[in-house]
């Protein structure tokens, strides 16, 4: 308690009344693994808002707080950067918005820097750029907790001196210290005296400033936590290490794929019946299939996704918090560096395996930019869970189930795996492409610091879970409901004496019919034409549309469905449908959720243009081959 | 022996004495010499706290051996051989500057 309370006062610089006008605008910068989204969710909790500066992919959030006389001070919480040397997309972000060049953001008014307080002398120099720059800065030495505990110790109010601005030592987690922002933002400092900072602005004469600064200030490093040192001798040994992996990675796909997917499920099961409910009550018509079919059902598939994203975003939250992402990152480094990616992009890969939609949202914990957008565009080919109702059924219908290995694997068993494969290769092959063309990254080789280990804590998690909630659903959610509609639209048009139209009549029906000469030599007939069309909402309604064509429930007349497809299809017509699902990005809430991670929509138009290429070019492929071999 | 199929293993390079960080055994210290590497990258590692004349300890090897984790002063970073080739150490002496 005692230390508590000395910390709080330890801001140096006294107020100055004549500058007592507040702050509007605060940006709050640190290096990675400084806590410092931890102290801006502390601050400003819910009352934060997500935003992309223009052109870039960088997020960014503003959170707001009062100062002690109650006005409102906007933080902008900037990406974690080393230097400002604009580089790196985060470091331009970063110099743009404190320089006040970022267009449709204010220049900030004053500064808050946070570094760790167990790893001072490397952090002290962005805390001297930052000065630098002349505007009002406040340093904030975080985990001081952490600091004492490991026996470290530093004079904060030397250290003030040296620095010209208030300091203060702070822990995020616990909240010590805290109270020292809302005077920094009440009292409006005046701006920081010019450093004596090495004239040359090299990173070598900076550190050797800052260990200058440090040893002054009676700077004590405190020694590598003692747990850290232990849990690393067990995560990456060479053998538990591998193991404990291993589970790790079981029970991530797990989480999502055994208890996310019933979860989503039962949700879509609610939804249906509940949609059943609201047409019950309303008039029968134009009206209530446009709520329920249209606005309601496209409610619907937004929301389906929302148990595996949370559940996903609780999983690597926890991995990511209490430092065991990157040594998983470490570990899975070797395998991913054969395809020209690194260990980060392992886990969201994974993901890709339940539903894309997540996996993409989980690419956020790869700071390489080009690293991330390569995961992005690859994660659609690992197959989905969404696809499975697709294979599932036409295997059925065209392969008889014949025992490969005994009791182990059936012919069916054997063509499914292939087809995990083969979106396996596909994604391997368009890494290689991609790293080895647009997307080199020469300059930015693996490079990944281990963050000591910490207990994740459940306000950290929870925050980050309403952030990527809403992330979705606003963002992503707002373009998945546009399609539905238009969906419905052609679905339900034209109207035939105030009724929507049998499937057969209506315009996707039309489009269907057009599209027949560019998928015929696929083997695909207008009908399948029309369930690839119906399908971008999801991959497996072409099986509903499919049924409705038919005239078959394709629920009850599973059999019933079979016959007719083989009807439609030649067997090599059904190997060219697999090989199409396999790799088209029929997926509207992926396409969504790439505009929404990467900032525009230059990259899901280039990614839906590609792969819906290389299906078309596999599944021709296929016809023809098939078609030379099976009659 | 399976993992070692499955995350592959370096063979040991016996090259001595050292010069470059990736020659090092896991839990030996030098004093870092200089980045052989592209400006950017140099300057990344240097912002990490790798600055000529710091100790380094090579903390920790992961399951495949590549990786491997080093560690200047508080700061562990991970990385491939490829680069710790290009970061040349000096094997006696005490650190320029530092804690």
């Amino acid at each position: 308690m005692g230390a508590s309370t000395m910390s709080c006062h330890a801001v140096a610089r006294p107020r100055d009344e004549s500058l007592s006008t507040s702050y509007r605008t605060v940006a709050v910068v640190g290096p990675p693994n400084s806590g410092k989204t931890t102290l801006f969710n502390r601050l400003t909790r819910l009352r934060q808002k997500v935003g992309n500066f223009p052109g870039v992919t960088v997020e960014h959030h503003t959170g707001y707080v009062r100062d002690l006389e109650g006005h409102e001070v906007a933080l902008i919480d900037l990406p974690g950067v080393y230097s400002l040397t604009p580089k790196s997309e985060d470091e331009k972000v970063a110099v743009d918005v404190l320089t006040g060049q970022m267009p449709g953001t204010p220049r900030p008014d004053a500064i808050i820097v946070v570094l760790n307080s167990t790893n001072l002398h490397s952090h002290l120099v962005l805390a001297g750029r930052v000065i630098a720059l002349g505007l009002p800065t406040l340093v904030l030495l975080n985990m001081a907790d952490e600091l004492r505990k490991q026996g470290g110790h530093v004079d904060v109010l030397s250290l003030a001196r040296q620095l010209g601005t208030p300091v203060a030592l702070v822990s995020a987690i616990t909240g010590e210290g805290i109270v020292a922002v809302q005077n920094f933002l009440s009292a409006a400092t005046a701006s920081p005296e010019p450093l004596e900072l090495p004239v040359v602005g090299s990173t070598r004469g900076y550190r050797e400033w800052a260990v200058k600064v440090g040893t002054n200030a009676k700077y004590h490093r405190p020694a590598t936590p003692v747990w850290t040192q232990r849990l690393d001798s067990i995560f990456l040994h060479r053998t538990w290490g591998a193991i404990i992996f291993g589970v790790v990675v079981i029970g991530v796909f797990q989480t999502i794929f055994a208890i996310g997917q019933p979860l989503s499920n039962l949700l879509q099961h609610f939804l249906d019946a509940s949609a059943l409910q609201i047409s019950n009550h309303l008039p029968h018509g134009m009206l209530s299939s446009l709520i329920v079919n249209g606005v309601w059902k496209g409610t619907g598939s937004v929301l389906v996704f929302l148990p595996q994203i949370l559940l996903l975003f609780l999983v690597i939250g926890i991995l990511e918090d209490s430092g065991y992402l990157s040594r998983a990152a470490v570990i899975a480094d070797r395998t991913m560096s054969r395809v020209g990616l690194n260990g980060k992009s392992f886990i969201p890969l994974l993901s890709a395996y339940a539903c894309a939609v997540p996996a993409i949202m989980a690419t956020r914990t790869i700071e390489n930019k080009r690293d991330r957008i390569a995961t992005i565009l690859i994660a659609p080919f690992m197959t989905c869970s969404a696809r499975l109702p697709v294979y599932t059924m036409v295997i059925a219908a065209f392969l008889p189930n014949r025992p490969v290995l005994g009791v182990f694997l059936g012919t069916r068993a054997l063509a499914m795996l292939g087809l995990y494969v083969l979106g396996f290769l596909m994604a391997v092959f368009t890494a290689r492409l991609l790293k080895s063309s647009v997307l080199k990254s020469k300059d930015a080789p693996f490079i990944l610091e281990m963050p000591p280990y910490r207990w994740p804590t459940l306000v950290s998690l929870g925050l980050r879970l309403v952030d990527r909630g809403k992330a979705f659903l606003y963002r992503a959610g707002t373009v998945i409901m546009l399609v539905s509609l238009l969906l419905w639209a052609a679905t339900n048009f034209p109207m035939h004496h105030g009724q929507p139209p049998a499937v057969q009549d209506s315009v996707v029906a039309w489009v269907g019919h057009a599209i027949e000469p560019a998928i015929r030599p696929l083997g695909f007939d207008w009908k399948i034409g029309v369930g690839l069309l119906t399908s971008i909402a999801a991959r497996e309604v072409i099986i509903a549309t499919l049924g409705t064509l038919n005239g078959i429930d394709p629920q009850s007349h599973a059999v019933d469905l079979q016959a007719a497809l083989k009807h439609e299809l030649t067997p090599a017509g059904a190997v060219a449908l697999l090989v199409f699902f396999a790799f088209a990005m029929q997926c509207m809430s992926t396409i969504a959720v790439v505009r929404r991670e990467t900032n525009g929509w230059k990259w899901p138009v280039l990614q839906f243009g590609y792969m819906t290429v290389v299906a078309y070019v596999a599944a021709f492929a296929a016809y023809n081959i098939v078609g030379h071999f099976v009659h | 022996m399976i993992f070692n199929f499955i995350f592959g293993r370096h063979k040991k390079q016996p090259k001595r004495p050292a010069s470059a960080l990736a020659d090092l055994r896991v839990g030996e210290k030098a004093i870092l010499a200089d980045l052989e590497l592209s400006p950017p990258v140099a300057e990344h590692l240097m912002n990490l706290g790798f600055v000529p004349g710091l100790e380094v300890t090579v903390a920790r090897s992961s399951p495949g051996g590549d990786p491997r984790v080093y560690r200047v002063e508080g700061t562990e970073v991970a990385m491939r051989r490829d680069l710790s080739r290009h970061i040349h150490v000096e094997l006696a002496g005490a650190p320029v500057f530092g804690d």
